[in-house]
């Protein structure tokens, strides 16, 4: 099948090929030459076929100009339609569903693997942790739990209802909109997709057109595995992502930046949708001197440069140490670093590369500042024709700089210089809360104030970034981070209303509750909620 | 003089003023008094201390702005809340401990939990119809969870809003409780400043208001709507019983001015006339021949509910539905309980939530087709069925979408703290009562804890292919697999 067709991915490699083509051009191309294209925007049938000529494209482009706020209703409607059918409800559905993703993944691990490649430079290794099995154990943990999260929750009744049973049910929500990422295109794509799915509602996912081999890819894999009734992949930028946004949804999940987030909840205000916004932050990781540096500074690095080279929502954005332990920690930054990613960085496959020249300009300014560049202690090397920048460590850098200002996002790590190693609550809490926050210690004491203090979405103590893994825990921000959570059996209870219902009989039927309201029945009334037994019988009595 | 300096404050409460509040309550919240459990403790108790030491004033507040029956305003508004704080200082200690939670084999060695925290400093806009309840009760909520409050009561029940300003102002920690009394222009100040949420409890056009402004700051939002709550009526059922809870409802609810009242009821075109006899009985029974002069219901709140009302009444195609009541006194803004049969679907009173005491009648060839209507609309704030035909309430629980549902009676969820009480879609986001009250104002924080032992060298770079085979190994769950890869076999 795929040898006949003209796999719209190779093209994109063409242009990859061509080293004068500038990102922003790369980008262009593409956008110009593929989102105004709805065939491929709106995953249908033919988006999978072949293209006959080059001419009949452009006469499609032509004909269908945007995906607008008309063809967003319609999508809307068609998903509103099998939704009220009901058949999303059922726990078979849903598990058919899920079913297909987990094989989908095994299927096709290789074209996500070369479309992360493609979009990132993301090494195989991280591709495979940090998206495909994430998503596998999500999955397995759907699979596995499904059955248990559907059955209505009983709850005890209280006494004003007696005699009546009570149980909270969980059901979907109706259509839903997930708007996804760059940074971990499939997985951040997909995983709310699960929840969604579990939940038992209708689902369009936009994928980030800043990941474009990918989004292509999430496009043409929904279409094959899942039910393409329910679930629809629109692919497309600010046009398609406002058309989107103007529709009704029944709840949306938003994962990227709190600027944006502010946008989607506007949006949501208006239809009263109520949202998921899974934003960043900049979260700290606070390295006290009593620990096994070997390991404290591998897990620091694995949580930043060996995570999408730094371009993730809880990578660690800077370090706070005392000013005594911070030569100690550069040096074995260094030292790790170097076994890791060899002498020459630049060159190392094993780290992603700045996902467009739009971040490689932001990042790059951010080190060009006049207070900033002279602090760096290791690192700043860049080539913007790769999109590639090493990974950068600098120290005291001052508070009011951009890149201790703004969530860094990249391969830069300054570190803080505090006198004592409580100092550094100060400095993280003077900031918006961020979306994680770690500490590396042995000291009991430190960690208890750390929990009690700090406010962050998550927190993970001696390492980084892994409380994600865990999924009995609910991921999400708070404040500036974000609001709600996913993951696990959170991502059902995202994606569901719990619905209360309360069961009663005809029987045991009291007038105490009815008017006329005499005296008596006050009197009766006050005595059983004050619980006083003597009361209650003189007032039924009639004293 | 002392009203003179109160009408000057009240001009001057603008965006600065609000702002400097919040100041103040962030530098208290950020003190971190209030995250102790005495604090939230003795502040239940203050709560608490208010409904058993002013009884006689808060029920005089809600006569003077609601004529609201003694009996009422007692088991709805002070009992309620009272049990509120019972609660919450009951199980608080068992609410702020953190949950443990399982860890997985990824973060191996490891243990982890969920830590409740407060949101900061929190913005409460309550409504006029349970003026009282519906402004502690989520401050109780608030207060539980460990945070800062502000609390603005409605304007259009003035009196409970000035005795609640000055109640907390006497029995609650000024620092971190304060009142702030207003109309439109108030709240627009308050909306203004960053909240670390917002609770607000009336309608829909200003709960998107609300949202759009919380948007501004990422503040999430409880929205405490309404909606058009059906009643389903099936025959076969004890109809008395049924008669009396409906009545008891819609008009011993603050004479149908509650969210949850029962809007209209869907029933049988056979039925409906032997419901109408029944409440029409139950009704002359409860409230007499002259329910005008009833001192067992409310009145309407204010001329403009009161016009709003009778207008929905006065349309054409709705006027001659009426088959029960219809009386109203402007003199006093008191409407009869009035029940009206067969009303077009396209009258102003089947489009919009009715909140008083007028009851449509809706009639159905079959029971089951009510199910539809329902859904055909958007979704309420509760819904209810009254039947005795088991596969009924299964398809009825199944089917139709709302923020609560009641077989065989009504309102009476929202007495049952182990029930979250919110709504979905038009009825609003969010839940609160019991626990979820502690939940609504908290952040759960996810919390892991590892030891320095067992790094594996497969996390980290350079990523050799013995490591890739191995994870996909771990991952695959194949022991072989495993042992292959760790003897380099891949």
């Amino acid at each position: 099948m795929k040898g006949l067709c003209i796999d719209p991915l190779n093209n994109f490699s063409e242009y990859w090929k061509q080293p004068e083509l500038s990102l922003t051009d790369f980008r262009e191309r593409i956008i110009r030459r593929f989102l105004p294209f709805p065939k491929l925007m709106v995953s249908s049938a033919s988006s999978r076929k072949c293209f006959a000529t080059v001419s009949a494209v452009v006469a499609e482009v032509e004909e269908n100009k945007t995906f607008d706020s008309e063809r967003a209703g319609l999508v809307v409607k068609e998903l509103r339609k099998s939704f009220n059918s009901g058949r999303t409800k059922s726990y078979e559905w849903r598990m058919l569903q899920l079913n297909n993703v987990a094989r989908m993944l095994d299927e096709k691990e290789k074209d996500i693997i070369e479309a992360l490649y493609k979009d990132l430079s993301k090494p195989e290794l991280e591709t495979y942790i940090a998206e495909i099995s994430t998503l596998k154990s999500s999955c397995q943990e759907a699979l596995e739990g499904l059955k248990h999260w559907m059955i209505p929750e009983k709850v005890k009744t209280s006494i004003s209802t007696y005699p009546s049973s009570a149980e909270i049910v969980s059901e979907p929500l109706g259509v839903v909109l997930v708007i996804s990422t760059w940074n971990f295109p499939f997985l951040l794509s997909l995983d709310p997709v699960i929840g969604a799915i579990s939940a038992g509602n209708a689902v369009v996912l936009k994928p980030s057109e800043i990941a474009p081999a990918t989004s292509s890819l999430l496009s043409k894999l929904v279409e094959e595995y899942l039910d393409s009734s329910v679930v629809k992949v629109i692919e497309g930028a600010i046009p398609e992502t406002s058309a989107l946004l103007e529709q009704k949804w029944d709840k949306i999940l938003y994962t990227g930046s709190a600027r944006v987030g502010r946008i989607v909840m506007a949006a949501a205000a208006k239809h009263l949708t109520p949202v998921i916004l899974e934003l960043g932050g900049k979260s700290p990781a606070v390295v006290a001197s009593d620990v096994n540096l070997q390991v404290a500074v591998r897990r620091i690095i694995a949580g930043k440069w060996a995570l999408n080279n730094g371009q993730a929502c809880i990578a660690v954005d800077y370090i706070i140490t005392t000013k005594d332990f911070a030569p100690k920690l550069i040096e074995a930054l260094k030292s790790e670093l170097e076994q890791f990613f060899g002498n020459d960085p630049m060159n190392s496959k094993d780290i992603s590369r700045i996902v467009s020249s739009t971040q490689f300009t932001r990042l790059a300014k951010l080190l060009e500042e006049d207070k900033v560049s002279d602090k760096i202690v290791l690192g700043g090397q860049m080539d913007e024709n790769q999109s590639k920048m090493a990974p950068t460590i600098l120290l005291d850098v001052p508070e009011d700089t951009q890149i201790m200002n703004e969530e860094i996002f990249g391969p830069f790590m300054p570190i803080v210089t505090v006198e004592k190693i409580e100092g550094s609550f100060d400095v993280i809490n003077s900031r918006p809360k961020p979306l994680a926050a770690y500490l590396f210690t042995n000291n009991e004491q430190l960690k208890k104030s750390f929990v009690e203090n700090i406010s962050s979405g998550g927190m993970l103590i001696n390492d980084t970034v892994l409380h994600v893994a865990v999924a009995s825990l609910p991921f999400g921000g708070v404040g500036e981070s974000g609001m709600g959570s996913y993951h696990g059996k959170f991502s059902f209870d995202g994606f569901s209303h719990k619905k209360s219902v309360l069961y009663r009989s005809f029987s045991g039927d009291s007038t105490l509750r009815y008017p006329p309201y005499t005296p008596e029945k006050l009197k009766l009334l006050k005595a059983v909620i004050s619980g006083n037994i003597f009361n209650i019988i003189m007032a039924l009595i009639g004293w | 003089m002392a009203t003179a300096t109160e009408e000057v404050r009240r001009v001057v409460f603008d965006s600065r003023e609000a702002s400097a509040m919040v100041e103040e309550l962030r530098a208290s919240f950020g003190s971190g008094k209030t995250r102790s459990y005495e604090w939230r403790a003795s502040q239940l108790n203050k709560l608490e201390k208010v409904t058993e030491y002013h009884e006689a004033e808060i029920i005089e507040a809600l006569r003077s702005d609601l004529s609201k029956p003694e009996f009422e305003s007692f088991v709805q508004e002070i009992g309620m809340l009272k049990s509120s704080c019972k609660l919450a200082l009951r199980q608080l200690k068992s609410w702020m401990k953190p949950e443990k939670a399982k860890t997985s084999i990824t973060t191996f060695p490891s243990s982890a939990e969920i830590v409740s925290e407060p949101l900061g400093v929190v913005l409460i806009i309550s409504a006029w119809n349970y003026p009282f309840l519906l402004s502690l009760d989520p401050v109780v909520g608030a207060i539980a969870a460990g945070n800062a409050v502000v609390l603005k009561p409605s304007e259009l029940a003035p009196a409970t809003s000035k005795l609640l300003a000055r109640l907390l102002g006497e029995y609650m920690d000024s620092s971190s409780v304060r009142v702030i009394e207003g109309g439109v222009a108030e709240t627009t100040a308050l909306l203004e400043q960053k909240w670390d949420k917002i609770c607000y409890t009336g309608n829909g056009r200003v709960g998107r208001i609300v949202m759009a402004s919380a948007a501004k700051h990422l503040t999430p939002v409880l929205l405490e709507l309404g909606g058009k709550c059906p009643v389903v009526v099936d025959s076969g059922i004890n109809l008395q019983v049924a008669s009396r809870r409906i009545i008891v409802g819609k008009w011993g609810c603050n004479n149908g001015q509650a969210c949850i009242s029962p809007d209209h009821i869907l029933t049988t075109k056979d039925f409906a006339p032997i419901l109408v006899d029944a409440l029409k009985q139950e009704l002359d029974s409860f409230y007499g021949k002259n329910p005008l002069q009833s001192k067992d219901l409310s009145r309407i709140v204010n001329s403009n509910h009161y016009a709003r009302l009778t207008k929905l009444l006065d349309e054409d195609k709705v006027s001659g539905k009426i088959v029960h009541g219809g009386e109203r006194d402007i003199s006093n803004l008191r409407i009869a309980p009035t029940i009206l049969l067969d009303v077009p679907q396209d009258s102003l009173i089947m489009q919009e939530e009715i909140f008083g005491p007028l009851l449509p009648i809706v009639t159905v060839d079959k029971v089951e087709d009510s199910f539809d209507l329902i859904n055909s609309g958007s979704k309420p704030l509760a819904a209810y069925l009254f039947t005795n035909d088991k596969k009924l309430k299964d398809q009825f629980v199944r089917s139709v979408s709302a923020g609560g549902l009641v077989i065989n009676d009504t309102t009476i969820h929202l007495a049952v703290p182990s029930l979250p009480f919110g709504g979905v879609g038009e009825s609003g986001m969010g839940a609160y009562h019991g626990k979820f009250s502690f939940e609504a104002f908290s952040h759960k924080k996810a919390v892991v804890y590892r030891g320095f032992s067992g790094d594996a060298s497969v996390r980290y770079p350079p990523y050799t292919k013995g490591k890739l085979s191995l994870l996909k190994a771990l991952v695959g769950g194949s022991i072989l697999g495993i042992i292959r890869a760790l003897f380099g076999w891949s």
